[in-house]
C-alpha cells in the first residue's frame, strides 16, 4: 500500500498539479488587472446596445455573446469585474483588519475585554451569513457603501475568532513571556512579537474569506438585493440575461463561469501557497 | 545458533515536504537470537523507532521501506502482502508503544483492547483471552487485576496504563517484542516499577526483543546487546556490559559520557555572606481568586527558600510538582498570592507591571524550548540586541559590538546574527536563549529545564557552558530539571519539591549520604546508574510506592499516600515543618529516625 | 448520564437560549432602529402627514423604541409575529402556510446529502494520499467555490432544457405518483445536495484523518486489526463529536441553499417568501424569517453540541 502512495509523485497527476500551480495564481492576477484597469481593454462600451441580436451566441465579433440587450457580453463581464472583486476586495479588507486588530488586542489584553468581546462576536456567528445580508439589505437598502460595511459586518465575527485563536497560540508561547518579563509594553508584544507570527495564517484567512464575500455579493446580487442596475456586478449579470437559459446563451453561463474562476483560482493558489491544512477549521 | 531476528541492508526512505524522498535508515543490519534483547540507542533523528517499526513491516506515513531484508524465524517480513502483514503484526511480533495514553483508544474499554490481537488472530475465545489477561495483570503487579480492565484508559494511571499495555503485548505469547522507549514518558518514580515489571516478564518468558531508548542506563537494564546509531547508520554492536566497559566507536564513548555527566567544579568557594535571593512563605497558583485571596487551582504552598550570592540551587520534582511556576513566581509572570520574594535585600512585587524595570532587569528566564523561547520571525541580533536597547539603550556600532560580545561568549560564530531561529540547531538555539537572558546583565538567572529537550552530548555542552558562564560572570543561578544526574553536575545546593511543597533542601555534597526525606530517598534511589545489576540492588526497587501523588492538600504530609514510613494519625493529620538533620540538609518529615 | 453531562447539556441550552435572545435583539435593532421611516416608504412620498402620523400610530411606531423591543419580543415568544405590512395577513399564517414546504425540501436534501457526503468523506481519509482521495479533494474544492446558482442553472439547461427530463420550475401540487414527486424535488435536491456534500465530505475527512494519524490506531494496526476494524471499531467512535459537527454545519449551509434554490426554482417555501419580503420591505414578515431560520441554525449547532458531548468517554465514564 505504500508503494501505490507514493506513485502520485511522479505522472500525470505531478505535472497538472505543477500546472495548476502556476496558472491559478495568474488568473487571480488576471481578474485583479481586470477590476482595475479594464475599460482600457474592454472591446466595447459595456452599456452600448450593439448592431447584434438578443442573447447572441459567441463569435469573432462578440468573443462571449451579446446580452438580453444586444450588449457585449465580454465588456460587460470586464465591466463587472470592477464591482464584483472591488466591493468583495473592500469588504474583506476592512473585515480582516478589523478581525486581526481585535483579535490581537484580546489575546495581548486578555479578561474582560477578550470575553466581551468574544462572547459578543461568537453570538453573531450564529446568524447564518445569507440571512444575515437579507436582514442587512431589508434594513438599509442596497448601495455600494451599505454593500461593502454589511458584508465586512457579517464576516468579521468568523476573521476575529479564527485570528484571536491564532494569536493565543503565539501569546502562550514562550519567546511572549520573555518579553513580558522584560517589561514590553502591551503594544510592542502585539506588534512585534505576535503579529509576524500570523502573516501566514492571516492572508490564508484573508483569501477564504475573500472568496466567501465573492459568493455572497453575487448572491444577493443574483436575488436583485446586491448591486443594483444600470450598475451590475457578475451575479446581476446572470440574474438580468435568466431569461436567456432556456437558449443556452452564454450571457447567463459565461458571468458564472467568470464567478467560478476567480474563487476556484483564489482556492487553489491558497492550497499551494499554505498547504491543506489552512482551509481546516476556518469557518 | 541461527538468529530469531535478522535484519540486513534495511534501507528506509521518506517523502519530504518538496517531494523528493530522503533515505532515514541507511542500510542497517543486525541480528538477534531467541531469548535474547537487543538494544537500540541513538539520539533523536537516529531512526531508531523507524527501524524497529519495520521489523513488524510497518513504515509510517511519508516512509516506506526501500530495501533489504528482515527475517523473523522462518518468515521475510519484506515479501509479505497485507493479509501476511495482517497475520505477523500482534501474533508473532508485538508491540509496545512509547505513550500508553496515546496508544489506549479512549472509546474502549481496557479488557477489550487488552484482548483484541488474542480474538483478531482466533488464538481463544473471549473468557479464556479474559482469564489469561488478568493472569498477566497479576504477573505485572498492577492492582485490582481482576477490575481494572472494566475501566477506561483515561480512568488509570501512566505508569498502570504502560504495563497494561506489556499485556496486551504479551497477550498472543509473540514471538518477539519491540518496546519502544516504553519509559520515556514516565517521571523517575514511576519508571523503575514499569522496568521492574518489563525485566520480571522478559526473564520469565524468555522473551526475544528489540528495546529502542534514548537512554543508556535504562538499556544496560534491560538489553543483552547494544546497537548504537546514529543518523540512520550503525556505530557499534556490542554485548551491553563490552560497551558499557570499553565502548569501540567514538560516538559510543561520547554518549557514555553523557550518559553520567561529570561533577563540574563548582566556582564558590567557601561560606557566602547575605543571600541574594530570598522567598518565603510563598504561595501561588492559577485561576480565580477565592474569597481567601487564593486562586482556585493551588501549585505551590509556603515555599521558603534562599540562594546565596555567585551559588547554583537546583530544583528537582516530577512533572507537576510546580517546580515551572516556582520560576514564573520569581520572575513575576505568575504572581504570588501570599508571601514575599525579595532581591538582594529589596521586596520585589508579586507582579510584573509593580517592579521596575532595573528590577525585571536583574532576574532573567531561560526556557526549556529553544523552539518556543525563540520569535522565528526575528533575526539572532534583533533577539539578543533588544535587551540591550530596552535595558541601556545601546544603539549601532555599540550593540552590535555588543551583540558580537555575546555570541562569543556563548561561544556562536558571529555569522549566526542575520539567521533566523529556525536555520540555528538545537543546541545553538539554546546559547542564544542564553545571550539574550545575558545581555540584560541579571544578578540571577531562572534556568527551567534548559537542557531536557535536547540530546544528551549536546545536553552535556550546554551544561559546561553554564558553569563557564558562573566562573566568568559570578552569576546567581536557579536550575530546575526533573533529572537529577544533571542538577548534580552542575549545582551547589538541591531542593526537592513534591506536590507543590518544599519536602528536604541540602548541599549538594549529601546526596549520597545523609538521613533523607522518603521521598527524596526514592527520587534519588530511582535514577538508574550505568551498570547492568543496578536494577537488582538499588533499595529503591524494593520500595512498595503504589498510587499517585494526590491533589495538594493542607491535611498532610502529600507523600503519605505512597510514603513506606507513613504513620497513620500522624502524617495525615499535620504538615511537617523542615527540619534540620545532620549533613546541612532540611526535610520536611516527621519520621525521619524511622528510616 | 451522570451530573457532568446534565450539567454539560445544562449549559448548552441555556446557552442556545441565550444566543437566540441576542439574535433576536440584534434583528429587531437592525429592522427598526436604522434610518428609513417605514410609515412613509409604505405610503410614498405623496401622503399627508396625517396619515403618515395614523399609520405609525396603527403600527405602534410612536411608541419608545425599548417598549416597542419588549412587545415585539413578548410577541415573538408567543408566537405572534404581527401583520404583514404589505398585504395586512397574519405572518405566522402565511410562513405555517409555507414551512411545511420547506421542510420537505430540506429534509429529502438532508437524506440524500448526508449519507453521500459521509461516505466520500470516509472512503477519502481511509484512502488518504490515493488518487481516490486527490480526486474527491478537487472535487470539493471546486465545489464550494461555485455559487449556487451557477449549479442551479447549469442543472436546469442540462436536464430540463437539453435532456426535457424535469419541469424547470416546481409546480408543488400534482404529487400524485412517485414519478411526480421525484419530478418535482429532482433539480432543486440535486443543487442543494451538490451544494452541502462538498462541505461534508471535507469535513468529515479532516475529522477522521485527524483520528487516523492518532497513537492508538497505529496501535491497532500494529496489534494485526484489518483495515474494516480499524475504520468501524477504532477510529469512526473517536470520530463522532467532529462528524457530527461537520453535518450540522453543512445543514446550515443548506438554509443558505434554500434561499437561493427556492428562488431560481419558484419553489413555495419561506425563503422565498422572505426573499419577497426583503424586496417589498416587509418587515414583520423578514423579522420573523430570519428568526426561524437563525432558530433552526442554532438547533442544529445545538444539538451537535449534545452528539459530541454524549459521545466522549472521557465525559461518560468518570
Amino acid at each position: 500500500m505504500n508503494s501505490a502512495t507514493f506513485s502520485v509523485h511522479r505522472g500525470p497527476m505531478a505535472i497538472l498539479a505543477r500546472l495548476s500551480r502556476m496558472i491559478m495564481p495568474a488568473i487571480v492576477l488576471f481578474w485583479l488587472a481586470m477590476a482595475f484597469f479594464g475599460h482600457w481593454v474592454a472591446p466595447y462600451d459595456p452599456a452600448g446596445i450593439q448592431d447584434a441580436d438578443l442573447f447572441e451566441g459567441m463569435s469573432r465579433k462578440f468573443w462571449l455573446g451579446t446580452d438580453y440587450f444586444g450588449r457585449d457580453m465580454l465588456s460587460r463581464i470586464i465591466a463587472g469585474a470592477r464591482y464584483t472583486v472591488g466591493i468583495s476586495l473592500m469588504a474583506t479588507s476592512l473585515a480582516v483588519t478589523a478581525g486581526v486588530l481585535l483579535g490581537l488586542a484580546a489575546s495581548a489584553i486578555g479578561g474582560f475585554f477578550d470575553t466581551a468581546i468574544s462572547r459578543f462576536l461568537d453570538a453573531l456567528i450564529s446568524i447564518p451569513s445569507k440571512m444575515f445580508g437579507l436582514v442587512l439589505v431589508a434594513a438599509l437598502g442596497a448601495s455600494i457603501p451599505v454593500l461593502v460595511l454589511t458584508l465586512a459586518v457579517i464576516y468579521l465575527p468568523g476573521c476575529y475568532r479564527i485570528n484571536r485563536s491564532v494569536a493565543v497560540n503565539v501569546a502562550a508561547l514562550d519567546f511572549v513571556a520573555v518579553a513580558r518579563a522584560r517589561g514590553e509594553s502591551t503594544f510592542y508584544i502585539m506588534i512585534r512579537e505576535i503579529l509576524p507570527n500570523m502573516v501566514g495564517p492571516v492572508l490564508a484567512d484573508f483569501g477564504l474569506r475573500f472568496i466567501y464575500v465573492v459568493l455572497l455579493l453575487s448572491s444577493l446580487s443574483f436575488l436583485g438585493l446586491g448591486v443594483q442596475p444600470p450598475e451590475a456586478d457578475w451575479g446581476s449579470l446572470v440574474r438580468e440575461n435568466m431569461p436567456g437559459l432556456p437558449y443556452g446563451a452564454p450571457a447567463v453561463i459565461m458571468p458564472a463561469i467568470a464567478i467560478a474562476s476567480l474563487t476556484i483560482a483564489v482556492n487553489l493558489t491558497i492550497d499551494s501557497a499554505f498547504g491543506r491544512h489552512a482551509r481546516e477549521g476556518i469557518r | 545458533m541461527e538468529p530469531l531476528i535478522d535484519i540486513r541492508d534495511l534501507r528506509i526512505r521518506a517523502r519530504t515536504a518538496e517531494g523528493p524522498e530522503i533515505e532515514i535508515v541507511k542500510g542497517v543490519s543486525f541480528s538477534v537470537r531467541r531469548g535474547e534483547v537487543m538494544g537500540l540507542i541513538g539520539e533523536s533523528g537516529s531512526g531508531k523507532t523507524t527501524i524497529a517499526l519495520a521489523t513488524m513491516g510497518y513504515a509510517r506515513y511519508g516512509c516506506r521501506i526501500a530495501g533489504g531484508t528482515i527475517r523473523i524465524g522462518e518468515t521475510e517480513v519484506t515479501r509479505l502482502d497485507g493479509k501476511g502483514l495482517q497475520q505477523l503484526r500482534g501474533r508473532k511480533v508485538a508491540y509496545i508503544a512509547q505513550s500508553a495514553a496515546a496508544s489506549f483508544n479512549p472509546s474502549r474499554p481496557i479488557m477489550a483492547q487488552v484482548i483484541e490481537s488474542a480474538l483478531i488472530h482466533g488464538l481463544m475465545d473471549e473468557p479464556a483471552a479474559r482469564e489469561k489477561a488478568i493472569g498477566l495483570f497479576r504477573a505485572m503487579a498492577i492492582p485490582h487485576p481482576e477490575t481494572i480492565g472494566n475501566r477506561y484508559p483515561h480512568q488509570v494511571s501512566g505508569g498502570q496504563l504502560q504495563r497494561l499495555m506489556a499485556a496486551m503485548a504479551l497477550i498472543t505469547d509473540p514471538d518477539v517484542v519491540i518496546f519502544d522507549e516504553p519509559t520515556t514518558a514516565l517521571d523517575v518514580t514511576t519508571q523503575i516499577e514499569v522496568l521492574k515489571a518489563f525485566k520480571e516478564a522478559i526473564r520469565d518468558r524468555n522473551t526475544t526483543g528489540i528495546y529502542v531508548t534514548h537512554d543508556l542506563a535504562v538499556i544496560a537494564q534491560i538489553a543483552d546487546s547494544i546497537t548504537v546509531l546514529r543518523h540512520g547508520e550503525v556505530q557499534e554492536i556490542a554485548t551491553t556490559p563490552a560497551l558499557l566497559a570499553s565502548p569501540a566507536h567514538e560516538y559510543s564513548r561520547k554518549l557514555l559520557a553523557a550518559a553520567e555527566p561529570a561533577l563540574r567544579a563548582s566556582p564558590v568557594t567557601g561560606e557566602t555572606s547575605a543571600p541574594l535571593l530570598r522567598v518565603s512563605g510563598m504561595s501561588a497558583g492559577y485561576g480565580l481568586i477565592g474569597k481567601d485571596g487564593m486562586p482556585a487551582v493551588l501549585v505551590l504552598r509556603d515555599i521558603e527558600l534562599t540562594i546565596g550570592r555567585g551559588h547554583a540551587l537546583g530544583v528537582i520534582g516530577e512533572s507537576g510538582c510546580g517546580k515551572s511556576t516556582l520560576a514564573r513566581v520569581i520572575a513575576g509572570l505568575t504572581p504570588a498570592s501570599r508571601g514575599t520574594v525579595t532581591l538582594d535585600g529589596v521586596d520585589l512585587a508579586p507582579g510584573i507591571a509593580g517592579r521596575s524595570r532595573e528590577q525585571l532587569r536583574e532576574i532573567q528566564l531561560v526556557f526549556q524550548m529553544a523552539d518556543t523561547a525563540l520569535n522565528p520571525k526575528v533575526p539572532i541580533d534583533e533577539i539578543i540586541g533588544r535587551p540591550l536597547t530596552f535595558f541601556f539603550g545601546m544603539k549601532g556600532a555599540e550593540r552590535e559590538r555588543r551583540v558580537r560580545e555575546l555570541l562569543d561568549l556563548t561561544h556562536l560564530p558571529a555569522s549566526v546574527r542575520d539567521r533566523l531561529p529556525g536555520d540555528l540547531s538545537g543546541g545553538q538555539k539554546q546559547r542564544v536563549n542564553f545571550a539574550r537572558a545575558l545581555a540584560a546583565q541579571p544578578k540571577l538567572l531562572l534556568c527551567d529545564e534548559v537542557t531536557s529537550a535536547l540530546d544528551t552530548v549536546v545536553a552535556a555542552a550546554i551544561l559546561d557552558l553554564m558553569v563557564e558562564l558562573r566562573r566568568e560572570l559570578g552569576l546567581t543561578t536557579m536550575f530546575i530539571s526533573h533529572d537529577l544526574k544533571t542538577i548534580r553536575a552542575i549545582c551547589d545546593d538541591i531542593m526537592v519539591l513534591y506536590s507543590g511543597r518544599v519536602v528536604e533542601t541540602m548541599p549538594a555534597a549529601a546526596l549520597e549520604t545523609g538521613h533523607h526525606h522518603p521521598y527524596a530517598g526514592l527520587l534519588l534511589g530511582s535514577v538508574p546508574a550505568l551498570r547492568t545489576d543496578w536494577l537488582e540492588t538499588t533499595p529503591a526497587a524494593s520500595l512498595q510506592v503504589q498510587g499517585v501523588p494526590p491533589a495538594l492538600s493542607s491535611g498532610g504530609c502529600a507523600f503519605f499516600p505512597r510514603c513506606p514510613r507513613a504513620e497513620p494519625g500522624l502524617c495525615d493529620t499535620a504538615v511537617p515543618p523542615l527540619r534540620p538533620v545532620p549533613g546541612g540538609i532540611e526535610a520536611a518529615c516527621f519520621r525521619l529516625d524511622a528510616a | 448520564m451522570n451530573a457532568t453531562i446534565g450539567r454539560l447539556l445544562l449549559t448548552r441550552l441555556v446557552a442556545a437560549i441565550l444566543t437566540l435572545w441576542f439574535v433576536a435583539t440584534v434583528v429587531f435593532v437592525i429592522t427598526n432602529l436604522l434610518p428609513g421611516d417605514v410609515a412613509q416608504e409604505l405610503l410614498g412620498q405623496s401622503a399627508t402627514p396625517e396619515a403618515v402620523a395614523g399609520l405609525r400610530k396603527a403600527l405602534g411606531l410612536d411608541l419608545p423604541p425599548w417598549q416597542r423591543y419588549l412587545e415585539w419580543l413578548w410577541n415573538m415568544v408567543r408566537g405572534d409575529a404581527g401583520r404583514s405590512l404589505v398585504n395586512g395577513s397574519p405572518v405566522a399564517a402565511l410562513i405555517g402556510s409555507r414551512l411545511g414546504n420547506s421542510l420537505i425540501l430540506a429534509g429529502i436534501t438532508a437524506l440524500v446529502a448526508v449519507p453521500v457526503a459521509l461516505a466520500l468523506g470516509i472512503t477519502a481519509a481511509v484512502y488518504r494520499g490515493s488518487i481516490y482521495d486527490r480526486i474527491v479533494g478537487a472535487g470539493t474544492v471546486l465545489a464550494v467555490s461555485v455559487p449556487e446558482f451557477l449549479v442551479a442553472s447549469a442543472a436546469v439547461l442540462v436536464f430540463a432544457v437539453q435532456l426535457r427530463w424535469v419541469p424547470a420550475l416546481s409546480q408543488l401540487g400534482r404529487l400524485e405518483t412517485v414519478l411526480d414527486v421525484v419530478r418535482t424535488f429532482a433539480l432543486p435536491v440535486l443543487t442543494l445536495t451538490f451544494v452541502i456534500v462538498a462541505q461534508m465530505a471535507r469535513m468529515t475527512r479532516a475529522a477522521l484523518v485527524d483520528v487516523l494519524s492518532s497513537s492508538y490506531i497505529e496501535m491497532a494496526r500494529l496489534k494485526g486489526a484489518g483495515q474494516a476494524r480499524i475504520v468501524v471499531w477504532h477510529a469512526l467512535p473517536n470520530a463522532i463529536g467532529p462528524i457530527a459537527n461537520a453535518i450540522a454545519f453543512s445543514l446550515s449551509f443548506l438554509l443558505g441553499g434554500v434561499i437561493i434554490v427556492e428562488t431560481i426554482f419558484n419553489y413555495p417555501g419561506i425563503a422565498k417568501l422572505m426573499v419577497d419580503g426583503v424586496s417589498t420591505r416587509d418587515l414583520p414578515l423578514v423579522q420573523a424569517c430570519a428568526m426561524l431560520f437563525c432558530g433552526a441554525y442554532l438547533l442544529l449547532v445545538t444539538m451537535a453540541d449534545v452528539a459530541a458531548i454524549l459521545a466522549n468517554p472521557r465525559l461518560r465514564h468518570r
